[in-house]
This record gives C-alpha cells, structure tokens and sequence, in this order.
C-alpha cells in the first residue's frame, strides 16, 4: 500500500489515475479546487477500494498555504510514498497575448504553483530518503508555437525544473517522473475537435500509474507522441518560424 | 458540434456541455432557461433520442457515491456507466440486476429508456430495481423521487426519454452473485412456432433470448438459436481481460447484402454449439462489446435497429412480420427474439407480455416505405415500438401504441418540463 498526494484531483487525468490506485488499495489524500467534486470523488475512491481516502479544497495560486497543505496530507496518511501534482489551466492564447496580467496568471498556475509544491516536497522526500514524484507537464513545453506558447513557456519552464530535479534527488533514492501527454479529451479541451491522435484520461491515467511503477523518467503518452516531438524539435528554428503552428 | 445515435441516423448540430457536478449542472440549466436541451449519456440509443440543439452531456458525473456491502444499495451519479459499475462491484460479488445489451451506457441513460434485459419475463425492467432517484427540474429545484415521493414523476421519468428533468444521482438495488459465469445453454428451434413453444417451456429460466434468422423464408422462416442461462454457482469472480476489436472505418454499405447476410446467418444456425457451456459474463451478455465501433460495419449512412413488441397472442400477426421482413430481402444478421413479462407501471416503459423482435436496417433507398408498412402491421397487432431505438417513426404511430403518453403530458406539464427538454425525438412524436 502506497501513500498517495494527489494535487487537482479532479482533473480528468488525475481522476482516472486515482481510480487505480484505490483499485489497488492504496492510501490517498486529494487536494483539488472544485469542493463539491473532490468530495464525490472521495466517496467514488472510498467504494473502488482505497485504504484511506481524505482531501481538502485546495487553491493553487494561494501559495502561502503550500507548506500546511503537504503537511496535513502527510498526517492524514501517516507519511508521504508518492506525490502527483495534475493541476493546470490551458489559457486562451490569444487572450493571454492581450493582457499581462492573464499571461503572468497562466504562468503561475501552470509553472510556479508547481514550483512552489515541488521545493517543499524535493526536500521532504530528499530528508526521508525516498518517494516518487510525478508532474503532468505537456509535449507542448518542449517547443514554442505561435498558437500556445503562454501555456507552452509554463511547461517547459516545468519540464526544466524537473529534470533538474530529478538529477539532484536520484542521489538521495528519490524518483521524479515528467508525463509529456499530448492530446486528451478532457475538460480542458472540450471546444477542440477531436481526431485519432487523441486520446482518454483513462489511458493517459493508466499510462501514469504504471510509468510511476517502473520508475520512468520521461513519459510522452500515448507513446507516438515522442515521435512526433522528435520531429518537432528537430525543424530549424529559420524554417520553424515561418510555421503556422 | 454533429452528434448522433449508436445507428448514426440522423445527425444533429449541437452544442453540447458537459458540467463537472450537479450545481454546475443547475447553473448551466438557468443560464440557458427558454432554450430546450436533453440530457445525453454514452449516446447508445440508436436515433434521435439523445440529439438536440443544446446538449447536456451527463458522462463527466460519472462518480459512485455510495456503496452497502450489506443490502447491495447503490448510490451513483447518473453518468456513471454499466460497464464501471461492473468492474468495481463484481469482484465484491454484486451484479446489475437488468443489464442491456451493451455495457456501455449511462445509470440515467438506462433509467430514462427503462431499459430491458434477457431476464425481463422474471425481473421486468431496470426501473424495478431502482429505489429513487435525484432529478433537476427545469425551474432548478432537485427532487428526490421515488414510488412514495413524487410517485407520478417517478413513472414518467423512468421510460421518459429524458423528458422530464435532468437526472443526478441514481440509487438501485445490485443483484447478489457468487460468481462472473454464466451456465449457457442453447437449444436450437426449426421455426417460429418451435422457438415460441421453447420459450413458454422455459419460463422459469433466469435469462433467456432467441438469436433468429430473419433473411430465411419459406420452411425455414423463424428458425432460431435460443440461449437460455443462470448465473454460475463458481468460477470465480474476476474480470475476464478481453482483446477488444475495432472497425476502424466505415465499411463499403455494399458488404451488407442479402447474400453476405444469408451465408452468415446459415452459419450462425448450422454452428456447433455445445448444449451447454460454462461462459463469462461479458461474452454472454456483450457479445458486440468486444467489438468497438460495430456500428460503422453499416457504412456511413447507418442503419436503424428496429425493434417492437407484440402481445403474446399475436404469434399470426409476428409470423407475418417475420415473413414480411423475410420477403424484402432487407433483414439483418442477428435479430434478436425474447420473451417479455408484464407490463409495468410507467407511462413510456416499453415492454409489455408478449414476444419482442429486434433487428438492423442497413439505410438505403426504400427502407422507410418498407418499415411503415411494418409498422402499420404492428399497430394493427396491438403492439408498440422501443423508444431506444426509433428514429423514424410517426406522431400518430406513437400515439397510438402509447395511449399513456396523455398522462405522461400532464406529468411533465404539472413539473414546468414541457418547452424545457426537448429532443429531435420527442419534437417528431408530438412530446
């Protein structure tokens, strides 16, 4: 039985990936936004087969209460095995390009809320000497574009931070995962159509779990994707500009 | 966004929302007040039941909320599927005490169509099971319904389409079992009348349902498989993992011909099949659940799955169907034949004491002409047609086999339902 955080919960990924946890029988404490849903699906956890479910509403942009947060979890379950931290916002580009304070608010919830969680737990699972921490960042952090880059500046920015994370704490025993999903039919992308790259929170959930498992570094799910980022990547920045991507 | 039903006929543009929750439900239905919606779950019913220009799609409160070990009560949002249900409570012994067809479809998408299964001349329908349920009303009020409170809402919103509110929650009753198998036989039956016969000799069977040949005329008119089965007293309970197939596209509408259909349907009759046999549950009662998108083996116009009940005296008027079918060569592989129990209370529920056919039409010139004609027959019989599955149907047809929908009118109007949901449906039959 694993000791679970779960950081927005309700986040269609993170639901699906919670789903298994408690089929196995793990313990989990969720934090997430939307009080009403975390409740239900606390209930929802409890039924699957968790051995304890408890959560709090939690708001990411308030980051004074970071700190106490991680601590009640920890209490909650009697220590901490593995964190997940799900939550974000895909922005509205062009709105985000007319107004600074929309842009810099994107960045804080999807880098530096991050950030923030990730300093406090690094150092507890550094002291304990062990954990797995796994982050949702996205393909679209590992190159600019001219439709996303608000939201893709975040990721990226999150994908660097972990990687340098997880140079630093594989020392102390502690695993840190990147999830690089592409498209997934969420929520947060309900007003896309939607075509045969995309895929479910079910199969990206699952996909988590098991990368967790098997200690993965990076995981670009559904797997195609870290073809297709490949190539991406590797388009000259002099033709790469002239895209409309 | 074009939505459409599990037979893909028609299609509709919709906006369709997806709330996270029941206030964001409550919220969504007020900013939209004037503007009639349906509710829609998997969007396995086959027309245009679940099709509307304001969509509210009930998938995203898909949670189970409560759970007694001890009595099987189950507490559960309305988009919460069959299928997931299955997965978390059959390993704890639980099993859905009516189950469709197909797993894939919504707890509120099996209330709202009152759905059927091949235990319905024992168990009746799946509202039987149901204890109560949350519904929004269209002026945001939730009410807590069941057979004592708000008893006439209860029988209009279990077979009522959606019509008259939005379902949140659903409580039902799980069937206790002591194991995933099913103990399967199958008996083989030369003709209609033979198959009828079987059936009444095997009343007191949990489960049972007849795969019949509907392409055969003459001496061979009617002859069909009959699967008879009982929940297994071992063998365990895990989920059997199945490789699921996928059509991955539409197939050429040309592949489904008289021919094509003729030589599997001998098949499927000349089969060796073993009298009896230990099966899975999911074989036994999904067997297209294995197959992701069988609906595109139709091609891109779809089909539509026409299915009616007749009562049980009318065995002339369901072998002059059957010969009627028979004769314009349209008829599909697997028509689905079963024995239904009584009626029950509902205004809207389908089944009634009698025998119900279902079966496919590929979409093609001439096909509606055809089923008018059927469906005049089934009038004259006495019998009525399955909401679920119609797309095409008359006002006057509906009217006519559902005397009860006056009732059901007034239900709606005394709980402010009328011009608040609407479905393509429910505008064609009057509703």
């Amino acid at each position: 039985m694993q000791k679970i955080l779960i950081i927005g919960a309700t986040s269609a990924i993170a639901e699906a990936a919670a789903r298994r946890f408690a089929q196995r029988g793990d313990a989990l404490y969720l934090l997430a936004r939307n009080s009403e849903r975390l409740d239900a699906l606390l209930a929802d956890l409890k039924i699957r087969g968790a051995a304890i479910t408890a959560g709090a509403p939690f708001d990411a942009n308030d980051f004074g209460q970071h700190a106490a947060a991680i601590e009640r979890a920890a209490s909650a379950l009697g220590g901490l095995d593995a964190v997940l931290i799900a939550h974000g916002t895909l922005p509205d580009q062009q709105a985000a390009q007319a107004d600074v304070a929309l842009t810099l608010q994107e960045i804080s919830t999807n880098a530096l809320s991050v950030i923030s969680l990730l300093t406090l737990i690094a150092n507890r699972f550094e002291a304990q000497r062990s954990g797995t921490i796994a982050v949702i960042s996205s393909v679209a952090g590992d190159r600019g574009r001219q439709s996303n880059y608000v939201y893709g500046s975040a990721k990226g920015m999150l994908s660097i931070f972990l990687q340098g994370l997880r140079n630093r704490l594989c020392k102390a025993g502690v695993h840190v995962l990147t999830v690089k999903p592409g498209f997934v039919d969420t929520p947060m992308t309900a007003a896309f159509p939607k075509g045969p790259l995309w895929a479910t929170p079910e199969q990206v959930g699952g996909a988590i779990v098991s990368a967790m498992d098997r200690k993965r570094n990076v995981l670009y799910t559904p797997f195609f994707w870290a073809g297709i980022m490949a190539i991406i990547r590797a388009v000259p920045e002099a033709v790469f500009k002239k895209l409309s991507l | 966004m074009r939505i459409q039903g599990w037979g893909r006929y028609p299609v509709a543009e919709a906006s369709v929302l997806a709330p996270a929750t029941a206030s964001e439900t409550a919220r969504l239905l007020a900013a939209h007040a004037g503007q009639p919606l349906i509710a829609r779950g998997l969007g396995r019913s086959y027309g245009d039941s679940a099709l509307a220009p304001l969509v509210i799609d009930n998938t995203r409160r898909h949670l189970l909320l409560e759970f007694d070990a001890g009595s099987g009560i189950l507490r559960c949002e309305a988009g919460a599927t069959l299928a997931d249900v299955l997965e978390v409570l059959l390993p704890q012994g639980w099993f859905l005490p009516v189950t469709p067809g197909t797993r894939f479809v919504t707890m509120g998408g099996a209330v709202a169509s009152d759905v059927h299964g091949k235990n319905h001349h024992v168990d009746g329908c799946f509202s039987e099971h149901v204890l109560s349920f949350e519904l929004l009303l269209a002026d945001g009020r939730i009410v807590q319904c069941s057979r004592e409170q708000h008893p006439a809402l209860f029988r209009a919103t279990c077979g009522g389409m959606g019509l008259t509110g939005i379902l949140l929650t659903v409580t039902l009753r799980m069937r206790r079992v002591h194991s995933a198998y099913i103990d399967q036989r199958t008996l083989r039956a030369g003709s209609l009348a033979e198959v009828l016969a079987l059936f009444e000799q095997h009343r007191d069977a949990t489960y049972s349902v007849a795969w019949i040949d509907c392409v055969s005329g003459g001496a061979r008119l009617g002859r069909s498989l009959l699967m008879l089965g009982e929940h297994a007293p071992e063998g365990g309970l895990a989920p059997q993992r199945e490789r699921s197939r996928s059509v991955p596209f539409d197939l050429p509408p040309q592949l489904m011909n008289r021919y094509s259909i003729g030589a599997f349907n001998t098949l499927y009759y000349h089969r060796p099949c073993a009298g009896q046999a230990r099966v899975h549950y999911a074989p036994y009662f999904y067997p297209l659940d294995g197959l992701r998108h069988w609906n595109r083996l139709y091609g891109k116009a779809g089909f539509v799955q026409y299915q009616f009940v007749l009562p049980r005296a009318a065995s002339a008027e369901l072998h002059a169907i059957l010969q009627r079918i028979a004769a314009s060569g349209r008829g599909s592989f697997l028509a689905v034949l079963k024995a239904f129990g009584p009626a029950n209370a509902n205004f809207l529920s389908f089944p009634m004491e009698g025998y119900t056919l279902a079966l496919d039409f590929k979409l093609e010139q001439g096909l509606f002409e055809l089923l008018d004609e059927l469906d005049a027959m089934v009038l004259a019989a006495g019998g009525r047609h399955y909401l679920a599955k119609d797309a095409r149907m008359s006002s006057a047809t509906f009217q006519r086999s559902y005397p009860q929908y006056t009732a059901f009118q007034q239900v709606r109007r005394d709980y402010g339902a009328l011009g608040a949901f609407a479905s393509c449906q429910s505008l064609r039959l009057g509703l």
